[in-house]
């Protein structure tokens, strides 16, 4: 059973720091939608606001694209970061999780990555940057 | 959007009341170093009860107005942290060491009149701090 | 099945009657029109084989006569969507009634043959016809079987899930024993998805009950790995930006040895041996004082 688009693609343009704010309300609004969890739209919320605002930070201007999605009988949100800027040059170190409790440094790509259920950074020097994260509904009670 | 800023007392409230953009938290920053010097208060309370997300530019600001705040004689609680968001900045790795939290308003309150307290006694040389 | 050359199917998409597209209609047409001797054929088939026995007669009988016109109408839309909406439909129904996944995959199967037999019996004459026309069904029907028997075992997977995660919240409960103050007495295996869902019920648990203290007793847990022990710290670290105090009790030497391990500073997190000391040690933070009850009375 493959993976279908259940909705079309929503974009969000990310160049200013308000920006950050509508990806990530948007974000919470799709994954209310879908029925996650208060929780886990919070989680949502608080991901896309990391990966939007890392977008601002070092590439100025990007974007961020929403799909919900239907896979069997699993129901989850697609989002997508893309920019054009510098890029990460190890993206290996920038993953790497120490667990560390300093928190609010560097780029929040492995904090975001515990927040998410599918997580894929795409980066090269020089080629900007993609990153792919899904997070699936929870069988609730 | 400016964030309102009541002053009780020898205490200063913010209370935000929707979503910041990092500007307008960076705004809110500004606004409350300023009062708390022009007031010299002795206790900030930033309510976040709205905000429904946490993430690391919102807990640096945070950490920097805790940090301003104790440089003036002001000590900081923050108040209203949901369940959701606290869950979602302790998986972030976010976290307020070193600042007071409290569960609303009233907590956050009752904590500086403790702390409050607590100076007074030391300085009548009672030395008991009342860890709350 | 031995099969004689048919004829190659038209370059130009048009619909000869060799089209698999008019075979389907014609076989969609004469599955219409003997619709109720197929379908009570198969009813009969089910129960002779034993199949759907949680079920009476009449039940069987309804929801065969779904099945069957859900079944034509994918034959005739070549459109599956429908049926798979059906089959989960069915499949929530059937299986708190106890049917099992073996009964659904054999009626299904058991309509495919029913249907087949009847192709037989009316084109027996006509050989290439009968080939061109299984040569259409078999594909689609095999699909439509897949797709119910997926259907039904998703949605048993989906009904497991949902009861143990309900399994899950009612064996960890979170107790309120005094004003402000919560017991969480976490008991047997903790896995990511328990620990999760023990988090959420804490933090909802603190801010409806205003809790100024929490005591999380891990006596019952008898190992955690770093993953789990991790879990922990954030636990207590959430508690904490909710305003409550956390005093872990009940921390054998094994589990001390795996929170130093994963770089947990002990001294910052307030452990007491066993429950009834971190219950008093609770007490004492909340400005409580137990006096013995002779004492009291003698001050009121």
């Amino acid at each position: 059973m493959g993976v279908s688009t259940v909705a079309d693609e929503l974009r969000c343009l990310i160049a200013a720091d308000t920006d950050v704010v509508q990806a990530r309300q948007t974000g919470r609004d799709l994954a209310a939608e879908i029925g996650f969890s208060a929780g886990d739209q919070t989680v949502v919320a608080a991901a896309i606001s990391e990966i939007a605002r890392n977008i601002l930070m070092y590439a100025k201007r990007g974007e961020v694209r929403f799909t919900k999605v239907l896979d069997g009988t699993r129901q989850g949100l697609i989002v997508v970061a893309e920019d054009d800027g510098p890029g990460i040059r190890d993206v290996s170190r920038a993953m790497q999780d120490g667990y560390s409790t300093s928190g609010g440094l560097g780029l929040g790509l492995p904090g975001a990555r515990r927040l998410m259920d599918e997580f894929e950074v795409v980066s090269a020097p020089g080629q900007g940057t993609r990153i792919t994260m899904r997070k699936w509904k929870r069988a609730s009670a | 959007m400016e964030v309102p800023i009541l002053k009780q007392g020898h205490y200063l409230i913010a209370s935000i009341q929707s979503a910041l953009s990092d500007a307008d938290l960076s705004q809110l920053r500004e606004a409350l170093i300023a009062r708390v010097g022009k007031f010299r208060a002795r206790g900030v309370i930033v309510d976040v009860t709205a905000l429904d997300v946490m993430d690391s530019f919102a807990v640096r600001t945070l950490r920097d107005i805790a940090h301003m705040a104790r440089l003036r004689g002001a000590e900081t609680v923050i108040v209203g942290i949901q369940p959701e968001v606290a869950f979602a900045m302790v998986q972030l790795g976010l976290t307020l060491k070193g600042i007071a939290t409290a569960l609303d308003l009233e907590e956050g309150l009752a904590f500086l009149d403790r702390q409050a307290q607590g100076r007074i006694d030391n300085r009548q040389g009672h030395g008991r701090i009342d860890r709350g | 099945m031995v099969k004689k050359d048919a004829p190659p199917p038209p370059q130009d998409g048009s619909a000869s009657p060799e089209s698999t597209q008019a075979l389907l209609r014609e076989l969609v047409a004469h599955l219409r029109q003997n619709r109720t001797q197929l379908r009570e054929e198969w009813a009969r088939r089910i129960t002779r084989a034993q199949l759907l026995t949680a079920m009476t007669e009449e039940e069987i009988f309804a929801e065969a006569t779904s099945v069957y016109d859900n079944y034509v109408e994918a034959l005739e839309t070549g459109t599956f969507e429908a049926l798979q909406a059906y089959a989960r439909n069915l499949s929530e129904r059937i299986i708190p009634r106890g049917v099992e996944t073996h009964e659904v995959v054999g009626i299904v199967l058991l309509l495919r043959d029913v249907l087949a037999r009847s192709l037989f019996a009316k084109y027996h004459e006509d050989f290439n016809k009968l080939n061109r026309i299984l040569d259409a069904y078999e594909p689609a029907a095999n699909r439509i079987a897949n797709t119910v028997a997926v259907g039904f075992v998703q949605e048993r997977e989906r009904i497991i899930r949902q009861q143990q995660e309900a399994i899950r919240e009612l064996s960890t409960p979170v107790l309120q024993v005094r004003e402000r103050l919560l017991i969480l007495p976490i008991i047997g295996v903790i896995d990511p998805q328990r620990n999760r869902q023990l988090t959420e019920q804490l933090l909802r648990a603190i801010r409806t009950n205003r809790a100024k203290v929490v005591v999380i007793d891990i006596t019952g847990v008898a190992a955690m790995d770093s993953n789990v022990a991790n879990q922990l710290v954030q636990t207590v670290e959430a508690s904490r930006l909710l305003g409550a105090t956390v005093i872990v009790t009940g921390l054998s030497p094994e589990i001390a040895q795996t929170l130093v391990t994963i770089g947990v500073d002990l001294s910052e997190m307030a452990t007491v041996g066993d429950l009834q000391g971190g219950i008093e040690e609770a007490e004492r933070l909340l400005g409580y004082k137990v006096i013995p009850y002779a004492e009291a009375t003698q001050q009121a």
